[in-house]
């Protein structure tokens, strides 16, 4: 039996609007821990600051199965193409955070072996600063993210293919 | 360093039979602080840490390490001065011997006699340039093979040459 329609509860909403509520509220993180930082985001997702709660406890293990990349701790230049690699490995709609000084701009390491910053190899969408920033702190910087993806147009690249941000 | 041990005899023995058998080479040595502390001119390395491994039993290679004495060789001495650190169980003695080399020389590799020296000398290429000779896969250990110039050595930038990428 089917319900006549004027029955049947729905809801009318923007695109842009339930798209990236969508988005925001089901970030799979992949988290790349270089270094102390690395302790911050995993106090982030255990139990006393619960990153579950917004909806991004999935710590996947593989880029192709995220969309948010935290880049947690020191970048040395030998680590940068692997870190490329695994920024294109990642599908489209994604999001990078940058985690700490050292990925922001090289932190306390203005040497030969560290890159200065992260966003020299990829785009970043949030900068987190701390040595190393709180749990606090990440997740201050991931409903920053939030609002960021809040703002966004994903319907754009829908009826546009073309207009894809280039990366 | 406890006092005790630089009572040990074994140490006192090594050290006559080694400048006894390389008198020629051996440019200083001593039991100092508890340890053989032995200075050597290079071609004789070889032969004194096959001698210290199969005759006086320091059965481990612990380290290696390397100074860039930059000034010191503006003066004409020798620019760099390399330290093999060896060990002795059980017994818990230690052994130094130091080496000093030019720039642009090389010193013969001590991975056939200890082949635990193996990523120790890859890392003093790496980070000071020094050449071993006699061994395979002498490559870098640190940094991208792609990297230009040794980076522990006092003339090269801190912040580097090409600020990384």
């Amino acid at each position: 039996m089917i319900d006549p329609l004027e029955k049947t509860p729905f809801i009318l909403a923007r695109a842009d609007e339930f798209i990236t509520w969508a988005q925001k509220n089901s970030l799979w993180p992949f988290g790349s821990g270089l270094a102390c930082c690395a302790i911050e985001m995993i106090a982030t997702a255990a139990a006393r600051y619960d990153i579950a709660r917004f909806g991004m406890e999935l710590f996947r293990a593989s880029p192709r199965q995220a969309d948010l990349f935290i880049v947690a701790g020191t970048v040395t230049n030998k680590m940068a193409p692997v870190l490329r690699r695994l920024w294109d490995q990642m599908p489209d709609p994604k999001w990078a955070l940058a985690m700490g000084n050292c990925a922001i701009g090289g932190g306390p390491f203005p040497t030969y072996s560290v890159l200065q910053g992260v966003d020299r190899i990829i785009p970043v969408d949030v900068h987190v600063a701390g040595c190393p920033p709180t749990p606090q702190g990440l997740i201050h910087g991931l409903m920053i993210l939030q609002e960021k993806i809040a703002r966004s147009r994903p319907t754009k690249e829908i009826l546009n293919p073309d207009a894809r941000r280039k990366s | 360093m406890p006092a005790e041990k630089a009572d040990r005899p074994e140490l006192a023995q090594a050290l006559e039979a080694l400048t006894g058998r390389f008198a020629a080479s051996v440019l200083s040595g001593a039991v100092d602080r508890g340890e053989l502390a032995v200075r050597l001119t290079k071609d004789a390395l070889v032969p004194v840490l096959r001698f210290l491994k199969d005759e006086a039993g320091f059965n481990a290679f612990e380290d290696l390490v390397v100074f860039d004495e930059l000034n010191a060789s503006l003066g004409g001495g020798a620019r760099f001065t390399v330290i093999y650190r060896l060990y002795m169980f059980p017994g818990a003695l230690r052994a130094r011997l130091t080496v000093g080399v030019g720039e642009g020389e090389s010193l013969p590799s001590a991975v056939p006699c200890y082949r635990s020296a193996d990523w120790a000398e890859r890392e003093a290429f790496d980070m000071f340039g020094i050449r071993f000779e006699g061994r395979p896969d002498l490559r870098r250990i640190y940094m991208p093979d792609d990297f230009d110039g040794h980076p522990l050595r006092k003339d090269f930038p801190l912040a580097g040459r090409t600020r990384g990428l």
